[in-house]
């Protein structure tokens, strides 16, 4: 890679000072900002707080990147920004604000099938999904879906809207663009099917794109170029992406900040060198000692996080992750902690970096 | 000295239908001439993409699909005649009652914990159904050994009554494997045991994993995709693209010193949960991996392949060996320097407190 665009990472870093840090007044205003936000499930075992107090912002042109397990409400939290949620989900409480302009849209309050959240949905804030062949539709040309979505919001012709496809398809470097387009889901391999996602999720040219689990249905190698043309695409599309996986080698390669959820709940968020080089709460600590390590000797035990992730419809008290957690102090059995910051955009919800704690 | 599994040629073909009437359109050579050995209490890993083989490579070890041709030899002790220690037994071309013995002795463990366990079962039928299939000790026993086993993998006796449903996928991943220990095998084939759990319990069950080898001399045939848990668990490695072995090497070998192309963007391509050295890597590898019904002529790697000459395009490298028990099927190894798998992290640690 060039070294310009490494440089061109380090010189926005300190615009970006602040904006996590919620205490001090942002110097760019975020494009999203979502505050305390609860999305339940409501069913008849009871009621599953998938997200459970939720807040963090996304600056323009920055990569938020969403970790956890599964079960931790990382997708939950994305279909409620697309106010995808279905019943029995439901938003609670807490505001998800988009900024467009001067104008901020309180996206918690639309109703998710109004015009007004149709007409973002899509076109304003786009999303893409982990599995290419079940989010296209078979019976349809890819160009045909792409087109769709491009008349729908902008208005356009057939044709103009048909060369649009061609040139994002073009744009996403798959080969022969011309012909491609007339392809059904079914002709293209899994890389090309979700670089075609792509390709549509970006042909409205959003302000904000959702991806989720991109590239964990891909093999590495493909997962690799996916990844690298996400990045090349941010720098000249200039949309904030939120990026939710798994993997923690995919966000050290994409993300500018990182948000780490446990059960429903962020437990760190901060810069990705600071999340890698000096993670603070002992589950972010777990995660990452628990991957094979190459500076680790071969067919040695790994470190593991004790236990499994418990049943959602009965969350432990206090701290979520005290049953699992090798540092557990008294208080976290009784008292849930808050996020706190621990340095400049750095965030940890534990007790032990509680200051009346210390 | 006799390899615990010695696999000399192996080939399966399967043949693509098209169409309404179910034309034959076509051949894909799943697997295309391999051969590898495992030794005794040893980890060897397959690994390679999707489409690779490997998984078919694994099925033919243990006869759910029949290979065309080939021969998979296996040091079976319970087949060995009167006197001697073993014999070697060509599971390719096992009898029924031969195979129904060799289960004793090679065992299975899947990917996914959802569907490979009967929904309908307790835990505790699961895991003695093997027993009783093959009448393994006296049947009062078998409730007695159920328990042990279920404790061997971090589980309660307990659990021998509840539901496949009442777990989690780690946990079922923990009853899949009591299950292919219960009658003592000697091999397990173990098919992306870990790529559909979760990081933390990814952890958990590689450490079962390894201390089960410890204690019982198990060898595994690891299938999977993820380099950084194959370079932690193996003790050799065979790396396949579209069907062909490309490179054999024991792990400290093939990590340290790659030989073919294919390894090198392989390993190239792993995500490194570092985020200095992700953004500061060599061009990745281009193309998408092409269909297996129609390979690409000569080396199979080459449309992809950025050190590819003219003869790489027409002509089939054999897998040749390269230094001591590392093998490669690569025109130009002899002549290519490439980039070992940058282990990183010495100076600086990256990792949390462990």
């Amino acid at each position: 890679m060039p070294a310009g665009r490494l440089a061109g990472l380090g010189a926005t870093t300190h615009v970006h000072h602040g904006l996590l840090a919620m205490s001090s007044p942002p110097s760019i205003a975020p494009v999203i900002e979502v505050n305390d936000l609860r999305t339940y499930f409501h069913t008849p075992a009871g009621t599953a707080r998938a997200v459970d107090g939720v807040s963090f912002r996304v600056a323009p042109k920055r990569t938020l990147g969403l970790v956890g397990e599964s079960g931790c409400g990382k997708s939950v939290t994305a279909r409620s920004i697309m106010r995808l949620v279905r019943p029995p989900g439901r938003i609670e409480t807490g505001s998800i604000l988009y900024r467009r302009g001067e104008d901020t849209i309180e996206l918690a309050k639309l109703d998710p099938h109004g015009h007004e959240m149709r007409s973002i949905r899509g076109r304003e804030i786009a999303m893409i999904f982990q599995e290419p062949m079940t989010s296209l539709n078979p019976v349809f040309t890819i160009g045909d879906q792409i087109i769709e979505g491009i008349r729908l919001h902008f208005g356009s012709s057939y044709a103009e809207a048909r060369a649009r496809a061609i040139e994002m398809l073009d744009a996403v470097a798959i080969p022969a663009p011309h012909q491609r387009v007339d392809d059904y889901p079914h002709q293209l391999s899994g890389g090309m099917r979700q670089r075609a996602m792509i390709a549509m999720a970006l042909s409205c040219n959003p302000a904000v794109l959702i991806a989720d689990e991109p590239t964990t249905a891909l093999d590495v190698t493909i997962q690799a170029q996916v990844i690298e043309l996400m990045r090349e695409l941010q720098q000249e599309l200039s949309a904030s992406i939120i990026f939710i996986t798994h993997d923690l080698g995919v966000v050290a390669g994409i993300a500018d900040d990182v948000i780490v959820m446990y059960l429903g709940e962020v437990v760190e968020q901060a810069p990705v060198r600071d999340i890698f080089r000096d993670p603070k709460h002992p589950y972010s600590q777990g995660l990452m000692s628990s991957l094979p390590s190459p500076t680790q000797p071969r067919k040695t035990r790994l470190s593991v996080i004790e236990g499994g992730v418990p049943d959602p419809f009965a969350l432990p008290r206090g701290c979520r992750f005290h049953p699992r957690c090798p540092h557990v102090i008294d208080i976290c059995r009784e008292k849930a902690p808050t996020l706190t910051e621990v340095s400049a955009e750095h965030r940890v919800a534990c007790h032990l970096h509680e200051p009346e704690s210390a | 000295m006799t390899s615990l599994l010695e696999v000399r040629n192996l080939t399966k073909t399967f043949d693509v239908r098209k169409g309404f009437a179910q034309r034959l359109a076509g051949s894909v050579r799943a697997v295309d001439d391999i051969s590898f050995s495992v030794e005794d209490g040893e980890t060897l890993s397959l690994v390679g993409e999707s489409g690779c083989g490997k998984t078919t490579t694994g099925r033919a070890l243990l006869r759910l699909v029949q290979p065309d041709s080939g021969q998979i030899l296996f040091k079976s002790q319970r087949l060995a005649p009167k006197g001697e220690a073993y014999r070697q037994v060509d599971i390719a071309a096992a009898t029924p009652a031969e195979l129904k013995a060799l289960r004793r002795e090679i065992q299975v463990i899947f990917q996914d914990p959802f569907s490979s366990l009967n929904p309908r079962m307790t835990v505790g039928e699961v895991v003695a159904e093997p027993l009783e299939v093959q009448e393994f000790g006296a049947r009062s026993e078998h409730p007695a050994r159920v328990a042990m086993l279920l404790e061997s993998v971090g589980l309660s006796a307990n659990d021998s009554k509840r539901y496949p449903h009442e777990f989690s996928g780690g946990q079922r991943q923990r009853i899949g494997i009591a299950r292919a220990l219960a009658l003592e095998p000697r091999l397990i084939v173990a098919d992306e045991p870990v790529s559909a759990l979760d990081a933390s319990i990814q952890a958990q069950i590689l450490n079962l994993m390894l201390d089960l080898q410890e204690q019982r001399g198990l060898a595994f045939v690891f299938i999977a995709h993820d380099l950084a848990v194959v370079r932690h668990i193996s003790d050799r490695i065979a790396v396949m693209y579209l069907g062909r072995l490309v490179e054999v090497a024991d792990t400290d070998t093939l990590f340290g010193n790659p030989r073919h192309p294919y390894t090198e963007a392989l390993m190239d391509a792993v995500p490194v949960p570092d985020p200095d050295r992700q953004r500061s890597k060599m061009p990745g590898l281009g193309g998408d991996v092409p269909s297996a019904t129609n390979p690409p002529s000569g080396c199979h790697f080459h449309p992809r392949c950025r050190y590819a000459e003219e003869v790489c395009k027409t002509d089939t490298p054999p897998l040749e060996s390269s230094g001591a028990d590392h093998f490669v099927a690569c025109h130009l190894a002899d002549s290519l320097e490439l980039q070992p798998f940058d282990s990183g992290g010495s100076s600086q640690p990256i990792r949390g407190r462990q």
